[in-house]
């Protein structure tokens, strides 16, 4: 059944985990034990992680029964192809955290570093147990304990009120969506028997009603987890407040964690889906994936910025799963395969790409002390490992070719340009909208990520200060390049890629793609029809180059003077006049004025020191959030006035309902 | 892949890059033509790219290396897209590789890294251009998109030699939504090549270009490069226009070599007509007020899917 012991090894690098976390509390004061002794141990069970999930890739789903767990309940586990990818993505990705985690955690800052590195490797260690779950009680266990770690991890600076406010929005919305997640069990959970383990959920046959009611339930309690609008308003709070290894460990891996719940309950649990449950989820991750983008465009804080684009990569990887399940149900299994593979992909990248990002702004903030855009600038030549690293995770999470970025977002443009095969004619007629606002969206987000790494990395500085901002230490170094490696890998070689990936559509949906390339072409359905190779492209590409070079230097001078910046003849040249955030984000801005809730100050013409300011405000708080808060006050005002404060009184209600009961069960 | 298709190809790229800047002058020529100006020698793009590569380049003190490697980057990425597609032959082997959507790509790179390359410097109308760029970008490549789909929703490939092929062996027969989407490219085309209605890089007052804002502290080689690349590229979006919407007269993959001589004067007949057609619209029109231009591509982004539209519930 499991030759390999692959289920154990996996269990065993969570034990280890633990034990490296608990390690750090013997000298939880003491930076070099904890953040260079344990983080790095750490990563090496990351990457055994890595090898156990590509592993189980390949080999048959074994399973597991632990005998631990409630009375009558044993834990069970399973690990199959589905569970084998997201272990692979969170190893891979999370090697390359956690080493820049063992340079960046210093001590003084908020929690002690040994609290740190066990909230740090617990967190690890439950999103594991999450995919291996095999029992909706495990299931909820490693789900609470995964958001418990992580919120302790958002507040490590709890001295900050804005962080304290930050972590109780991520709670609220991480147990609101427990408890949709709790009931879409529970309606899973009728068949009787065994009922909470999986595999008697996946012989259940619900009907058409209960089936779709835990699918929306599901995607409920997995949203609010994965940032879906409009569920998303922890995220651009929770993030930035995070210290960035662990923003970069929330949002690379664990807003994957409820796409693998999604994709877990409603293709493998609830085994028959129903065309029309793709719909909303096209639905709201094409509108995410917009609103995301353009609110990123318009934020002056680095790390929000990239919460927000991480609403709109998560929300394209809604609509990818939101078109495979359209398929799926309209019995197109090979294309439902071609859209859950760009899904897939997705992800992959997205975990390495934002966490190569957010760990860049992590940093950035210790080189300077400043999260605003507006004080930066200029660090591409003070900081050159960090600038040249993010550049790569800039241009591919920009989706140009030949990066990672671009491949997932090519597959996905196939499966959508096949839509017109679904015989559904009003859908048929919604999807050119919906390819038309993905590719917009797309373009946007080059939009964003220019302006990211521009303003932060090129041009001058802003301030005087950051002349002496010094670059990541070793440690941090080989986390950031590992990620960008992986990018650059994960660009070049998509046909590999896409062949690990397809072991998953073969599990979940029982089909191959039709891909029919070798490792280095990604032909999805046939060669005629559309096909993409990044490495000719890239050769031909240095090629081309390389002779230009070549020609210029040879053929022509190549001799080079340094002068001052001309910028049209004017003398007087200050940090100032650069593009700022705010500028750059402005014709977003106005384009899109109705999306925002935008509050402008403007200085007059008198003023001695004049001041711009301008403030954008998620129109989700003020027209959803707040009402509700308002409703939920005013109903328990309304319950607050049977609370007399007298004993009398409330023997009186406890006598009435005693009488009351009595009643029924006199009946 | 076959020695012909191999020769085919390098005979195609070579061509796109020497006569791209000819295509440039001649545009050019009809302008002053059509405005009552003595025209400018034909060969007045050549003579400037070669002054400017014999001229010693000045580099601003806080350029970094992604200043100096942009100009190269981009003429890269220009000659690569000019390799994808058809201009004298369907047969290319290299396009293969790469589809219309990494020809999409491809264009979204060379954008970015331009865009970067404006920031680099940090003076106030580098980066300004840059923003602008990016502002008639996200709505051009959108649109761009669009009308590639078209086509290769009719066509059932998103190759762009197989599309030219599929669109040549028909009878001249009009699509209605390749009608949409050839008013959208035209549009998609005058603003992606810093042309009249969105931009004007000759202008003498840089508040208002976009373009020529971003290579502002461009010099010498580094320079030429870039004018190079950008003439190379409005020949490339000229020859996406003739492999859509006019194919006809390109050699294919059952001729031999010795087609791509007659498939030559096909081609330059279709760019001196499409010249004329951008130096007649570029006189015609007046240049947009800067947040004009997001309305004028829209326009040509509602157009493209419109023809998407057509297509999908007409089957036209």
């Amino acid at each position: 059944m499991d030759p390999l012991g692959l289920l154990p090894a996996a269990l065993g690098v969570v034990a280890a985990w633990v034990t490296i976390g608990l390690a750090g509390m013997l000298a939880p004061r003491s930076t070099r034990w904890v953040a260079h002794g344990l983080f790095p141990l750490g990563a090496v069970g990351s990457a055994l992680m890595a090898g156990v999930g590509l592993a189980a890739l390949l080999m048959p789903a074994t399973s597991m029964v632990l005998p631990v767990g409630l009375p009558g309940l044993p834990m069970h586990l399973r690990l199959d192809a589905l569970s084998g990818f997201f272990l692979f993505l969170l190893g891979a990705s999370s090697v390359g955290i956690s080493v820049f985690a063992a340079g960046y955690f210093r001590s003084g800052e908020g929690t002690a570093p040994g609290l740190l590195g066990l909230q740090y490797h617990v967190f690890l260690a439950a999103m594991c147990m999450v995919m291996l779950a095999a029992d909706a009680y495990t299931f909820m266990v490693a789900w609470e304990v995964m958001a418990l770690a992580s919120y302790f991890l958002v507040v490590s600076q709890h001295r900050i009120a804005e962080i304290r406010s930050a972590g109780f929005t991520y709670l609220l919305l991480a147990h609101l969506g427990a408890i949709a997640l709790l009931l879409c069990f529970g309606v899973m959970m009728q068949g009787g028997g065994n009922g909470l383990t999986f595999a008697a959920m996946r012989l259940d046959h619900l009907s058409l009603a209960w089936s779709s009611l835990a699918f929306g339930l599901a995607t409920v309690g997995f949203g609010a987890k994965a940032g879906l609008v409009p569920l998303h308003i922890w995220l651009p709070e929770a993030h930035p407040a995070a210290p960035s290894p662990v923003s970069a460990l929330m949002s690379g891996v664990m807003l994957k964690t409820a796409l693998y719940g999604l994709l877990r309950v409603s293709f493998d649990l609830l085994h028959a889906p129903v065309w029309w449950w793709g719909v909303p989820l096209l639905v709201l991750g094409l509108f995410g994936g917009l609103f995301g983008v353009l609110f990123a465009a318009v934020q002056s804080d680095m790390k929000r910025l990239l919460a927000y684009s991480s609403i709109e990569n998560i929300a394209i990887a809604f609509a990818a799963m939101g078109l495979a399940l359209v398929f799926h149900g309209v019995g197109m299994p090979v294309l439902a395969a071609l859209a859950l593979a760009a899904m897939l992909y997705h992800l992959l990248n997205h975990a390495f790409f934002k966490s190569l990002l957010f760990l860049a702004t992590g940093s950035v903030l210790h080189a300077t002390r400043q999260r605003s855009l507006g004080h930066l600038g200029g660090l591409l030549r003070r900081m050159p490992w960090v600038g040249w690293t993010a550049l790569v995770g800039t241009l591919a999470i920009a989706g140009l070719p030949p990066l990672n970025g671009f491949v997932a977002e090519w597959l996905l443009l196939q499966a959508f340009l096949f839509t017109p095969r679904i015989p559904e004619p009003f859908f048929n007629m919604l999807i050119p909208l919906g390819a038309a606002v993905l590719v917009l969206t797309a373009a946007l987000a080059a939009y964003v990520m220019v302006k990211f790494y521009g303003v932060i990395f090129l041009g001058n500085h802003r301030e005087a200060q950051l002349e002496h901002a010094h670059d990541a230490g070793w440690l941090e170094r080989f986390g950031l390049v590992w990620l960008a490696a992986g990018c650059v890998l994960l660009g070049i070689l998509p046909g590999l890629v896409l062949q690990m990936i397809d072991h998953v559509n073969v599990s979940l949906l029982g089909q191959a793609l039709a891909q029919s390339g070798n490792w280095a072409w990604l032909v999805p359905m046939s060669a005629q029809r559309a096909a993409y190779n990044p490495i000719v492209v890239l050769a031909a590409g240095l090629l081309v180059i390389a002779i230009t070079v070549w020609g210029t230097h040879r053929l022509y001078t190549g001799r080079t003077r340094r002068a001052d910046p001309w910028d049209c003849g004017s003398p007087d040249q200050t940090a100032r006049m650069q593009d700022t955030a705010e500028g750059f984000g402005q014709p977003i801005r106005r384009l899109f004025e109705p999306f925002f809730q935008t509050h402008v100050e403007l200085p007059a013409p008198s003023d001695i020191a004049p001041r711009y300011r301008v403030a954008v405000v998620d129109r989700f708080w003020a027209q959803v959030y707040t009402p509700l808060g308002n409703a939920v006050l005013w109903l328990a005002q309304q319950v607050g006035r049977i609370q007399q404060g007298r004993i009398a009184i409330y023997l009186l209600y406890s006598f009435m309902t005693l009488l009351v009961l009595l009643m029924v069960v006199v009946r | 892949m076959n020695p012909s298709g191999l020769f085919t190809q390098l005979f195609a790229v070579t061509v796109s890059v020497l006569i791209a800047p000819l295509f440039s002058g001649w545009v050019m020529q009809c302008r002053a033509w059509l405005s009552n100006r003595t025209a400018p020698p034909i060969w007045l793009p050549y003579w400037r790219l070669r002054k400017l590569f014999h001229k010693d380049a000045v580099l601003a003190h806080t350029a970094t290396p992604l200043f100096r490697a942009v100009p190269y980057i981009l003429f890269g990425v220009m000659v690569a897209a000019a390799a994808i597609i058809p201009s004298l032959s369907t047969d290319l082997p290299f396009a293969s590789a790469a589809d219309a959507i990494a020809l999409v790509g491809l264009f979204a790179l060379g954008r970015v890294f331009i865009a970067l390359a404006g920031m680099d410097i940090g003076t106030a109308f580098g980066s300004m251009g840059s923003r602008r760029e990016m502002m008639v970008g996200f709505l051009a490549e959108p649109a761009l998109l669009m009308v590639l789909f078209t086509s290769s929703l009719i066509t059932g490939s998103t190759l762009l030699p197989t599309i030219a092929e599929a669109l040549q062996s028909r009878a001249l027969g009009i699509h209605a939504s390749l009608a949409f989407a050839g008013v959208a490219f035209v549009m998609v085309l005058l603003a992606e090549n810093a042309r009249i209605p969105v931009d004007n890089p000759t202008t003498h007052l840089e508040l208002t270009m976009i373009h020529e804002a971003m290579v502002l502290e461009y010099s010498a080689r580094h320079l030429a490069l870039i004018e190079w690349a950008s003439s190379l590229k409005l020949f490339n979006y000229a020859c996406i226009g003739f492999a859509l919407f006019l194919p006809w007269g390109m050699a294919n993959r059952a001729d031999g070599v010795l087609w791509l001589l007659p498939a030559l004067p096909p081609l330059v007949l279709k760019l001196a007509v499409a010249g004329f057609a951008v130096g007649l619209i570029e006189t015609l029109s007046a240049k947009l007020r800067i947040f004009r231009a997001p309305e004028f591509l829209a326009t040509a982004f509602l157009l493209a899917v419109l023809g998407l539209l057509v297509r999908l519930m007409l089957g036209d």
